[in-house]
């Protein structure tokens, strides 16, 4: 049965952000284009605009994240909106309450909008699709499915350093069958019409089915690597080495840790990204990390501006092209 | 009580018969086709004309949720669930709460199903105490209780050696074992098919490796032991082709298939559909068909609702921390029914496995309607179309995937026993 997309109200406007898959390209321009908008909110001294004042946003976090839930707070904070910090410890709600009937309390206090994180692919989908038709629901990361916003600022932070998509072939290196990251990324960069994606990792980790969805894998990664513009490298859980998909820290990097030398087969230009948080010496050489090519931390300053415009979108207040300063 | 069922046209696989016939019951047997045995007073007529008469269906797998799961359904909701969907047998797992490993939980459940007066439920025993995979369960007096046969339900034997005795120990008591074939450690927590669903959903996938490792292992154990073995639930195409192999081979195996996976596929789950969350997954568009081509060769031999009703709650989660399973027995003749419209199935092999295939897996008498045979009859007027509204289902159990589908094919009356105890 074919459903509405969720993510949009009938004026095929953002009310939700879920997930990238669905959305258009034009849609993701307009997110680039309005966080370019904000940036300068970000930068100047007075770091507030009120495009959210009067609005509660709750973040509601069921799984530890200091990076994502710190962004998004002060990405609220700068729209000038009230922020609520909710942190359930375990995935279930721990007094025996419903997340069902958590929202609905939540909701009876007049929030507007929820930013989820949640350890079950799909929570974010099931908490849009019951709440009430005021409140708008930000995908923070929901288990292994997306984490939109994280690719969003990605995209922002290769569109700045490399102009246009469509030109570029980007490499995805690592854990891609666990990661939310990754497949909101190649979503996004095949939305935006990237001239190729590849994936790159051991078939541990690369899913069989991947091609599906748009991107080239490669198990050799100085291969995968070869005149590539954008290097994305993502975090490799612990877990992974007692869960007999690989055999040790040491082999991973030997074989897919980002070294100098494997990144003098990629473009000259190539810039180096990583979503954090890093783990220095599993998947990438300090040296690469802080080098002139990584824009790691970039990426974290994008991540406000992002977050800015995802949410005043989604709560109906997209600020105007010129409206940078208030 | 004296039955006259008139006018209808009779289709009962087992005795080849397939053509317009009166059925007359008296005292809970069929005592005539087509012609009364002579003088015959009726206490009731019931005109069947222009709708189809068929032995009162026979499903393989229905989760009654009693003992243990009142929240869910209880024997006495369900009885009147599935007399509306025309089925008149049903077999109960071992799965229930206490589980199904002493007679006194087969002996309470039979009790319960009589009190309705209106379906009968046989029960599969535990194949091992607390379906642990440790000790084997006392078979001999589960069987004495009137269990049907043996199983470990959803929670496959580990041990190969463990599983080996306990096919033995129920071959000594001719039980036939009924087999879930899963391998626990490639499940993996695992709740959608791998495939190109479950990595863009980002759901843990259960490869189609786990049911077809779990087949291998057990025919082969099936060939060392000689015990009678049938397979639950396939879901995947080449195990399918696995049994029929082995079938072939002369190895002692039966299987059947839920009839969801006969039109459902990994595509349905999508938009992480809690009502699509199935055990086994539901799988590729290759794997339908090959179930298909299964159910049509015979290979698979029944096709049941593996009715499975939740509380609204079960399913109100995200997908993976949903409960598995479909409230079933409404849908389960017009949905087989369908696969005849759809002209994969004749009208003949469909009712077959609705009936005598799975009485003949679970060793009962029932499943066809010769002088002499139980007097249970399913009356359908297969034309009629009806829109599934899971609102109305009879049964405790809202949970179908399958609210707003058109249906053709609604039961009008079912006979039990030589009773009318469902008239639509």
């Amino acid at each position: 049965m074919k459903r509405d997309n969720i993510q949009l109200n009938d004026q095929g406007r953002l009310r939700h952000f879920l997930t990238i898959e669905g959305l258009s390209r034009a849609l993701l321009t307009e997110i680039l284009d309005t966080a370019e908008s904000l940036t300068s909110v970000t930068e100047q001294s007075v770091k507030k605009v009120p495009l959210l004042r009067g609005r509660i946003v709750v973040n509601l976090f069921f799984e530890a994240s200091t990076r994502t839930r710190t962004t998004f707070e002060l990405a609220a904070k700068r729209l000038s909106a009230d922020v609520l910090n909710i942190h359930i410890a375990g995935s279930a709600t721990s007094k025996g309450e419903t997340l069902l009937d958590m929202l609905a309390n939540l909701e009876a206090m007049h929030c507007d909008m929820f930013v989820v994180r949640h350890d079950r692919s799909g929570a974010a989908h099931f908490i849009a699709r019951h709440v009430a038709p005021h409140v708008s629901v930000i995908n923070a990361g929901d288990g292994s499915h997306a984490h939109p916003t994280q690719a969003m600022l990605d995209m922002f932070t290769i569109r700045r350093l490399k102009g246009d998509f469509y030109p570029l072939t980007v490499a995805i290196v690592g854990d891609i069958m666990h990661s939310r990251v990754a497949r909101s990324q190649i979503h996004a960069l095949t939305t935006l019409g990237v001239n190729e994606v590849r994936v790159i990792g051991p078939r541990t980790l690369i899913p069989r089915d991947i091609e599906s969805l748009g991107v080239h894998p490669y198990y050799d990664m100085k291969s995968g690597l070869q005149d590539v513009d954008v290097v994305i490298m993502l975090r490799l859980q612990n877990e992974r080495m007692s869960g007999a998909m690989l055999p040790s820290e040491s082999e991973y990097y030997s074989r897919y840790g980002l070294t100098e030398e494997k990144l003098s087969l990629a473009k000259p230009d190539a810039i180096v990204m990583h979503p954090g948080p890093i783990n220095r010496g599993v998947e990438i050489a300090s040296s690469v990390a802080d080098g002139p090519r990584s824009v790691i931390l970039q990426q974290v300053t994008h991540g406000i501006a992002v977050r800015m415009a995802v949410m005043s979108m989604a709560l109906g207040n997209p600020p105007l092209r010129q409206e940078g300063t208030p | 009580m004296r039955l006259h069922i008139r006018g209808g046209h009779l289709i009962d696989p087992a005795n080849n018969v397939d053509r317009q016939a009166d059925i007359y019951i008296a005292d809970g047997k069929v005592v005539g086709i087509g012609n009364a045995p002579g003088p015959f007073t009726v206490d009731q007529t019931i005109d069947a004309t222009g709708h189809w008469v068929c032995p009162g269906l026979v499903d393989v797998s229905a989760h009654l949720r009693e003992p243990g799961q009142g929240h869910k359904a209880t024997i006495a909701s369900e009885a009147q669930a599935a007399v509306r969907g025309g089925i008149t047998t049903l077999c109960q797992s071992p799965m229930t709460r206490p589980v199904l490993d002493s007679p006194a939980v087969a002996e309470l459940i039979r009790q319960r199903a009589e009190a309705t007066r209106m379906i009968r439920v046989v029960t599969l025993g535990a194949l091992t105490q607390g379906l642990e995979g440790q000790q084997l369960a006392a078979m001999a007096a589960l069987k004495e209780a009137g269990c049907v046969g043996v199983s470990n339900g959803w929670s496959p034997i580990a041990n190969p050696l463990v599983l080996r005795r306990a096919m033995e120990y129920a071959a000594t008591y001719d039980l036939t074992v009924f087999l879930h074939p899963e391998d626990a450690a490639l499940r993996n927590g695992g709740c959608a098919h791998e495939g190109a669903v479950s990595v863009r959903l980002g759901l843990p996938g259960i490869p189609q490796a786990a049911e077809t490792v779990a087949v291998a292992r057990d025919i082969a154990l099936v060939e060392q032991t000689g015990v009678r073995a049938h397979f639950c639930r396939l879901s995947t195409a080449r195990a399918v082709q696995m049994v029929a192999r082995a079938q072939f081979d002369g190895v002692p195996v039966t299987a059947d298939v839920a009839v969801h996976q006969l039109h459902l596929t990994e595509m349905d789950i999508a938009d992480f559909n809690s009502q699509c969350h199935v055990r086994p997954p539901l799988r590729s568009l290759r794997d339908l068909e090959g179930l298909r081509q299964g159910v049509l060769r015979g290979s698979v031999a029944a096709v049941c609702s593996d009715h499975q009703p939740h509380e609204q709650d079960a399913k109100l989660k995200p997908f993976s921390d949903t409960e598995p399973g479909i409230s079933g027995l409404e849908t389960l003749l017009p949905l087989t029914l369908r696969l005849v419209n759809d002209g994969i199935l004749n009208l003949r092999d469909a009712i077959a496995r609705l009936t005598s295939g799975p009485a003949q897996i679970l060793g009962i008498d029932g499943g066809h309607l010769a002088v002499g045979a139980r007097a249970d009859v399913c009356i359908f007027d297969p034309d009629a179309a009806w829109v599934v509204d899971s609102n109305a289902l009879t049964s405790r159990g809202r949970n179908t995937p399958f609210h707003g589908w058109e249906l053709k094919g609604r039961v009008t009356h079912t006979v039990f026993d030589g009773r009318l105890v469902y008239e639509g």
